[in-house]
């Protein structure tokens, strides 16, 4: 029979501190039960002889020095792992919510995880379709990649992951063996139950694990919720062969919980009052995907992110981007166009993108059209700037030629339709059209071979075509 | 000083607290628990001691026992290094993935290097002979590119009393017996250990002479960086850091590459293992991973290993420049490096300085860059340590502590710009923001070897570059159509400078590597046609003639269109100059 202890020394926040404990280590986990009835779990953060710290998962609501009887579980946090998990919902500590009763699954998992051994990995080099132009174009999504979408309030990202969800799973690469785990910290819950219908409709619902820590839910839950996820994850996918796509939204909440424990703890902020560990803290999460030697299954990661303030450059996009391979930008102004989906193509990248693309995996004109294509709507950009100034009138027939390249790639390259699914074929020709409408010249990009293959001149006056979804253009 | 011990008391990430004096020394490695996790004593009182852990310390107790080691965290030295892979205290990943399985474990505890391996040794010492410490004993094929230089460690002298014959040996088997000064008999093997903080020392330092040859123009024309030079590359994520230290680890002149990741992705190590593996060294034909070491701190690995893995790295480095090789360290990113020393000098509560960084950064930084340098060994040879660096700003803001530090002790300075990346223009080294110190050193040895006349073309480029950078200014506001023809011109070679040499293909089997010969050919190419168009506008003929002529766009493609073992087609590059000038010439007669 464990030792209880009755009472705590302090409570300050979401952080309680006990004095007089036996044996405890360090990340282990605590029971707390309430007035005899409520229980509540805990974490071991600061342990010093017989005083430990512990964080509250639920929250020190209603705690109160005396109420409380605190046990010791002997493990670190862990989780109950099996494969009925998909088609499961649970709260954002592994708690299942879905009225279906709890898991019968003995094997456990400590959920932090732990470092993929470099040479175990094996590099990631298969794409995913995604039937998206912006993204199969222009950034590749690579099977094993950790591709997160930078993002704002109120621009369709939840739209985008859904959409690549539903059409990835029913490419030609589709099998069996495909699982999506969802995890949402601090999400709202309309966000939460959009997911929840998109994935009833497109008939994956059984395939998906949900883990859902919405936004009046507690905040210290949230620092767990990815880890419970994503070892959910790699349990599907390395040890159960599956390939699994994990979305996590919304991981702005999770550093903003991560700043408030970390105040509460009194520790020295390094920047905007985020603790020193954030990039150690999302590197633990971000690097959990991949492809292990020997293994048929994956983990791609596509977490989410808005910007405070749309801005780029603030400690959560800016350290999430050098952690992850590449990012896909939405951008507010082509939103407000209504170009759906609003990628902002410049600074969208993939860095895995080289080594899965080309011949062999899509097309041998793919890496070169793609610089093309960047270099060209660079350069759209100084043209505009040019034209703010001098007037449209006043430009060069090819700053012109530009201005004209740049509508077309916004409205039919970029653009498409929510439930277009547009093939790898489609999106490459796309790009040549749109190409074809600059002098040949001008592509500077593109080795001479292919250049002579690929580039035909579009005429003026002739519309480009798509050959997918007709009407989608014309929609708008 | 045998059994030291103490007792944990407070645990905090990876900073745990011992109470009383337990009699450690400063910097000693230790060995933390029941699972022997490595750690090292960084601060001492008299009434607790501080140890940062090496590993991951969840599941430790108040209580459990903390041993002492003896000595300083070292690495181990001794042929196996090269064609491996290792974490920040030197444990070979290959062996931790034998033992521990796809992930790494805590507190496994292997070898750093094969001690059962026999090497193929070769004597090079006899009987009687009198050896200072450095020098070298016995010559081992390490790998297929790189022959081992055996040393006596450079605390050591004496005469060998006795010798074993040439064979195969382990590297722990003495190989020699030394008497020393105090008659004192010590039978020397392979390997010896070295700290990672304490430079090894050498007899002279030189200043530098020879550029490290990369391949990549914008780095070997425009801002060269010399053997035993220091450089930093700074940028924003998604601008090429790692692009740049990778073409600069496969192409370099180096004899040995030390690619430490620090606080880096996972895929990007196994890219580099993969990669290194199938591609072959121009200069020796084998393999690139028979002269590279890479040393592995991932961004999910603990945070005092990644702290520890630039001085493991670094402590190689020299120990295969004391051999006379040449060796290059990339260190993919030096920021991480910082922020490991911020975080852990949060967690010991030390007064911030900038952005939370601790007040020492500056002087870390500085010890770290000056163990750089071309070298005159203890042994005689010589030998060099490049130190290629990272910097991983936040927000791409140049202006913040670790950047402004790095560039105080660098001589190289390659700024990414985040608006070239985003065109797609790589390697996106920005010419105006970028500077080499080495130019004026490096500047005889372009004259001898390379030609007379590759500096003045080298400046000539520049001096272009820059009048095209004011000359946009002014398009900006009125457009280029206004200008006159003459800097029309400019903007029109400034732009085969930029698409056609400053621009290179990592993927593109010629473009990938240039020689210096080439890079000069281009160069010449480009100021010939430029001086030819500059004289065909001065007579009158406007820009708008010229372009017409796809002859800008023939020079562009010089990089895909010249392979690179047939420079006999730059003439044919120089005849179609002098006929497009006669063209022009014979249309507006």
């Amino acid at each position: 029979m464990p030792i209880e202890y009755l009472g705590l020394s302090s409570i300050n926040g979401p952080l309680i501190a006990l004095e007089g404990i036996q044996g405890a280590f360090f990340d282990e986990i605590v029971e707390f039960v309430l007035n005899g009835n409520e229980r509540r779990i805990g974490r071991i953060i600061e342990l010093y002889e017989d005083r430990a710290v512990i964080q509250v998962f639920e929250g020190s609501e209603n705690m109160s020095l005396k109420n409380t009887h605190t046990r010791l579980t002997g493990h670190p946090m862990e989780i109950a792992l099996s494969k009925e998990m998909l088609g499961r919902t649970f709260n954002g500590i592994g708690q299942p919510i879905d009225d279906l009763g709890p898991l019968g699954s003995k094997l456990k998992r400590d959920v932090n995880g732990l470092p993929l051994n470099p040479v175990k990995r094996e590099y990631p080099r298969n794409y995913i379709r995604t039937g998206i132009s912006a993204i199969d174009g222009l950034t590749t999504l690579i099977r094993g990649q950790k591709l997160p979408i930078f993002s704002g309030n109120g621009l369709p990202h939840d739209q985008l992951a859904a959409q690549i969800v539903k059409q990835a799973s029913l490419g030609e690469d589709s099998d069996e063996e495909f699982a999506i785990v969802f995890a949402a910290m601090g999400v709202k819950h309309d966000v939460a139950d959009f997911f929840r219908r998109t994935f009833e409709e497109s008939g994956v619902a059984d395939h998906v694990a949900m883990f859902l820590n919405l936004a009046n839910d507690p905040v210290v839950e949230r620092l767990i919720t990815p880890k419970v996820a994503l070892t959910v994850a790699e349990y599907l996918a390395f040890e159960q062969n599956m390939h699994i796509l994990v979305i996590l939204t919304d991981m702005t909440s999770f550093a903003e919980a991560m700043r408030e424990v970390s105040s509460s703890k009194g520790e020295i902020p390094s920047r905007k009052g985020y603790p020193g560990y954030l990039y150690s803290e999302l590197a633990a999460i971000y690097e959990r995907a991949g492809i292990v030697q020997g293994v048929n299954g994956s983990v791609t990661q596509i977490p989410i992110l808005t910007m405070p303030n749309d801005d780029i450059t603030h400690p959560i996009p800016d350290l999430t981007g050098y952690i992850t391979e590449g990012q896909i930008v939405l951008d507010r102004n082509l939103n407000g166009q209504s170009i759906y989906p609003p990628v902002s193509v410049l600074p969208s990248l993939s860095r895995l993108m080289k080594d899965g693309i080309g011949e062999g995996y899509t097309r041998e004109d793919h890496q070169d059209l793609a610089n093309q294509l960047f270099s060209a709507y660079a350069k759209v950009g100084d043209a505009r700037n040019l034209a703010s100034v001098i007037g449209e009138d006043e430009l060069s027939p090819i700053d012109k030629e530009y201005l004209a390249f740049g509508k077309e790639f916004e409205e039919t390259y970029i653009g498409q339709g929510p439930e277009e699914n547009r093939s790898i074929e489609e999106t490459l020709n796309l790009g040549w059209e749109l190409l074809g409408r600059l002098p040949k010249e001008e592509l500077d990009r593109v080795d001479t071979k292919i250049l002579e293959k690929y580039y035909h001149p579009t005429k003026r006056g002739e519309g480009v075509t798509t050959s997918a979804a007709p009407g989608s253009i014309a929609n708008r | 000083m045998v059994n030291r011990t103490g007792k944990i008391y407070g645990i905090n990430g990876p900073v745990i607290y011992l109470k009383g004096n337990t009699g450690f020394a400063m910097s000693e490695m230790v060995y933390v628990g029941g699972e022997r996790l490595v750690g090292e004593v960084i601060a001492l009182d008299k009434d607790r001691t501080t140890i940062q852990v090496y590993e991951e310390t969840s599941g430790l107790r108040p209580g459990e026992t903390v041993e002492a080691s003896g000595g300083p965290v070292s690495v181990l030295l001794a042929p196996g290094i090269l064609d491996n892979i290792f974490d920040g205290i030197e444990r070979p990943l290959e062996k931790i993935s034998e033992s521990g399985g796809a992930f790494i474990t805590k507190g496994v505890s292997v070898d750093s290097l094969d001690e059962m391996k026999r090497w193929e040794t070769h004597i090079t010492v006899r009987e009687g002979d009198y050896l200072h410490g450095g020098d070298i004993f016995a010559e081992v094929p390490e790998t297929r590119a790189i022959v081992h230089k055996c040393m006596v460690p450079p605390d050591l002298e004496g005469t060998v009393v006795s010798v074993v014959p040439d064979g195969s040996y382990t590297i722990t088997e003495p190989l020699l017996t030394l008497r020393t000064g105090s008659g004192e008999e010590r039978g020397i093997p392979m390997a010896q250990r070295w700290p990672i903080r304490k430079a090894r020392p050498v007899s002279q330092r030189f200043a530098a002479s020879v550029p490290l040859v990369t391949g990549q123009r914008i780095i070997d024309t425009m801002f060269p960086i010399a053997k035993g030079g220091t450089a930093a590359i700074p940028g924003g994520f998604g601008t090429g850091k790692t692009m740049t230290q990778h073409q600069i680890a496969k192409w370099s002149d180096a004899d040995i590459i030390i690619y430490i990741g620090c606080g880096e992705r996972g895929n990007e190590m196994t890219q580099v293992l993969e990669e290194f593996g199938e591609l072959t060294d121009p200069r020796t034909g084998n393999p690139l991973m028979d002269r590279t070491t890479l040393i592995a701190n991932t961004s999910n690995m603990p945070v005092a290993a990644r702290e520890a893995s630039i001085y493991t790295g670094l402590t190689l480095a020299e120990y295969y420049r004391d051999m006379g090789y040449d060796v290059a360290i990339m260190a993919d990113s030096t920021s991480r490096w910082a922020e490991a020393l911020r975080e852990l000098s949060g967690r010991l509560e030390e007064m911030p300085a900038e952005e939370g960084f601790p007040a020492y950064l500056a002087s870390r930084l500085s010890a770290f860059y000056e163990r750089a340098g071309m070298m005159h060994n203890l042994n005689g040879t010589d030998g060099s340590v490049s130190i290629i660096g990272a910097v991983s700003p936040q927000g791409g803001d140049f202006s913040e502590p670790v950047t402004q530090n790095t560039k105080r002790f660098v001589r190289c300075f390659w700024g990414l710009d985040k608006s070239l990346a985003y065109a797609r223009h790589f390697p996106a080294i920005h010419w105006l923001s970028s500077y080499s110190e080495y130019l004026t050193d490096l500047a005889p040895w372009y004259q001898d070897n390379v030609s007379p006349k590759f500096i003045d073309y080298r400046n000539r480029l520049m001096a272009l570059l820059n009048q095209e950078s004011s000359l946009l200014e002014i398009v900006k506001l009125i457009g280029s159509d206004v200008l006159p023809d003459d800097q029309k011109l400019i903007l029109e070679i400034a732009r085969v400078i930029r698409l056609g040499f400053l621009q290179q293909n990592a993927f593109h089997k010629d473009d990938t590597c240039v020689s210096m010969e080439k890079q000069f050919l281009m160069m010449d190419t480009i100021l010939y046609l430029y001086k030819q168009a500059r004289a065909l506008v001065t007579m009158g003929h406007p820009m708008s003639v010229l372009k017409s002529e796809n002859i800008f766009e023939r020079v562009i493609a010089i990089k895909y269109d010249v392979p690179n073992d047939r420079l006999e087609m730059f003439a044919q590059y120089r005849r179609d100059i002098d006929s497009f000038y006669q063209r022009v010439l014979e249309k507006n007669a």
